[in-house]
């Protein structure tokens, strides 16, 4: 145990993060945002979704260091007496929660269908190219405003609620798969062609056997970076889409709906309301992003 | 005289590298058919090592991928003993003839997965083709191939990156030799490798040859190599087989105005300081082979004949040569 410890010390990408600051800063944002995340029910002072427990009297109460604050509130609460710092906490459990799911069901889609259009080439790498192709004319957001509406169309007005947070994950999954495609795509036709794959079907292995085995893990570096990347993202596409007002219902608020709801009420004067969840998702994004940023340089052997 | 154990007549092999679909409407071009292999027959006796020469492009490496399966061959038929591989009906023979057949490549570096142990590659067939029950008999045999190329049983556990050129390809031949072949085609299999390594790999295989009882197709582009190695040769230029002989007789008494080309452009130690003849010309574009016999713009004896007619692989002698001039007795 202490061996394999050691030796993930004195590895390569262990070396490169211990000597940048920032990247070590960076992870340390992300790992508090995400235990926050993760930790909201334990951590997070009052639970938002428990509306027997919000009384409106507390509604608007401004940030504990402001005149008229309290200190049960330290970020202050909206416009329904829900304490910002606890919807925050709930807020980015959905938030990364979604981004994460998206960025799943991204590459899974993007890998596998970059893989097999490398691997099978031809007619199958024409066809889902020009999907691919056409996918990418389209931005994101629009696919995702499109896929929402269409689910909006299609299920009965009671049920939104329920379905929001799977339809995100799908429309901002859909979008994202060409970028994996593509890099799949493009290191896979260079695996292919290298010896130890022909010698694989030399033996007789089944092409599946071959993808996986063989080509998959050579090629799942660029992935990784890019998936990291696209975390950050997604989250934003997510609060894009709620502050737009088709992710996610105001009863169970990501960061995108806090920042929507708050939003409102920012000319009023109560700016803690809308301030706070963008400060948190700004951290979150940022982390992230820098974090993969630095995946990408210290993977990259040219900037070693 | 032992008995054939490869058969390829009249194979041929064309690759589609035409432009794109819409880049072929738009600018008006027509389809372009590139001819790698053009109507090659020969045999590869039991036992024996038959080297396939010829420059870069002559479509050698065709040949061998043509053979183990990699390519599906245009036309014409292979024949591995007795089991026609071109044949669809037969799907299920040919699929256990061919597991007799493994190949050996070129570029030591790209023909092991980075990522795999040494010991899962050498593994790879084993399991593949159901040759090892279980997990120590597995382990015991990669031991076993190991040793028998050269390397230590501790070696299974490193990674590809840890061994030079010279012991990668040993791995190479280890997983070649895993699934047990008579016959093994090896694609220029030390032309990769330094000067002092490739004597070591030739002799490797000439001894695994004689303790395994194994056949080769040997393809290379390096007479030297192929002088050692070799019991008969086959000249190729530009996707057809100009000469076959055997390997003492090629050298000694070439027929092909190609093969002789090729051999004065071999230094030696006695013609050192003295002018040398070299390779005339260059390897027209495969794309639009000349008319008649493919070597007539850069042959001393072309006449009116080669520029229309293409000369068939005939007897000659106790060789056989594709040569118009050969066979009226000109040369």
């Amino acid at each position: 145990m202490r061996e394999a410890l050691a030796r993930l010390w004195d590895h390569d990408l262990a070396w490169s993060f211990r000597r940048s600051p920032v990247t070590v800063a960076a992870a340390a944002i992300a790992f508090i945002c995400v235990a926050g995340a993760v930790g909201a029910p334990w951590i997070a002072p009052y639970n938002p979704y428990d509306a027997a427990s919000l009384s409106l009297e507390n509604a608007f109460l401004p940030p504990a260091w402001a005149e008229g604050g309290r200190l049960a509130h330290p970020l202050g609460t909206d416009d329904q007496g829900r304490d910002v710092l606890s919807t925050i906490l709930y807020g980015a459990r959905i938030s990364l929660g979604v981004g994460l799911a998206a960025v799943l069901f991204a590459l899974v889609l993007g890998v596998t269908a970059g893989l097999v259009a490398g691997y099978v080439g031809g007619r199958t790498d024409a066809i889902l190219m020009r999907i691919a192709d056409v996918q990418l004319s389209f931005p994101a957001i629009l696919i995702a405003l499109l896929i929402d509406g269409v689910a909006r169309i299609a299920l009965p007005d009671d049920r939104h609620g329920e379905i929001a947070i799977p339809v995100l994950i799908l429309s901002i999954g859909i979008s994202g798969w060409v970028q994996y495609a593509r890099t799949v795509r493009g290191s896979t036709l260079v695996e292919r062609n290298k010896e130890y794959v022909q010698a694989a079907r030399v033996i007789g292995r089944h092409p599946l056997a071959i993808m996986l085995h063989h080509v998959l893990p050579n090629v799942m570096g660029p992935v990784l970076v890019i998936a990291t990347i696209h975390i950050a993202t997604a989250i934003i596409t997510e609060a894009t889409l709620s502050f737009l007002g088709v992710g996610v219902p105001p009863t169970q608020p990501s960061l995108g709906t806090l920042i929507r709801v708050g939003n409102d009420f920012l000319f009023s004067g109560e700016w803690w309301i809308t301030v706070f969840p963008g400060v948190a998702l700004v951290t979150l994004v940022l982390s992230v992003n820098l974090l993969g940023d630095w995946l990408r340089d210290a993977l990259n052997p040219k900037l070693r | 005289m032992a008995s054939a154990l490869l058969r390829l007549e009249e194979v041929g092999r064309d690759f589609d590298v035409s432009r794109p679909w819409l880049n072929r409407v738009l600018e008006g071009l027509p389809r372009q058919i590139l001819r790698a292999v053009d109507g090659v027959s020969f045999e590869v006796r039991r036992g024996e090592t038959l080297a396939l020469v010829g420059e870069s492009g002559c479509g050698k490496s065709t040949v061998a991928r043509l053979i183990v399966g990699l390519y599906e061959p245009s036309r014409g038929r292979i024949e591995f003993d007795g089991v026609v591989l071109t044949d669809p009906r037969r799907r299920a023979e040919v699929r256990r003839v061919r597991r007799r057949m493994q190949m050996i490549f070129q570029d030591p570096y790209a023909s092991l997965n980075p990522r795999w142990r040494v010991r899962e590659v050498i593994a790879e067939p084993l399991r593949v083709l159901g040759l090892a029950a279980s997990k120590s008999e597995i382990e015991a045999r990669v031991a076993e191939l190991l040793r028998q190329v050269g390397l230590a049983p501790e070696d299974a556990e490193k990674y590809p990156h840890e061994f030079s050129g010279g012991q990668r390809q040993r791995i190479s031949i280890a997983r070649a030799l895993a699934g047990r072949p008579d016959f093994l085609v090896c694609d220029e299999p030390t032309s990769a490798l330094d000067v002092s390594v490739q004597a070591q790999i030739l002799n490797l295989m000439t001894e695994l040859q004689d303790r395994l009882r194994l056949t080769y197709l040997f393809i290379s582009h390096n007479l030297a190599v192929v002088s050692h190695i070799a019991d008969r040769i086959g000249v190729m230029y530009l996707g057809r087989i100009v000469e076959l002989a055997d390997a003492g007789r090629l050298f000694s008494n070439p027929r092909h105005p190609y093969t002789r080309m090729l051999l004065d452009a071999v230094p030696d130690l006695e013609m050192s300081g003295k002018p040398r003849t070299p390779v005339a010309g260059e390897v027209p574009n495969p794309l639009a082979p000349p008319s008649g016999c493919a070597f007539h713009p850069r042959c001393p004896h072309a006449a009116e004949r080669c520029r229309r007619e293409r000369p068939m692989l005939r007897e000659a002698g106790d060789t056989r040569v594709a040569c118009h001039a050969v066979e009226e007795g000109r040369i």
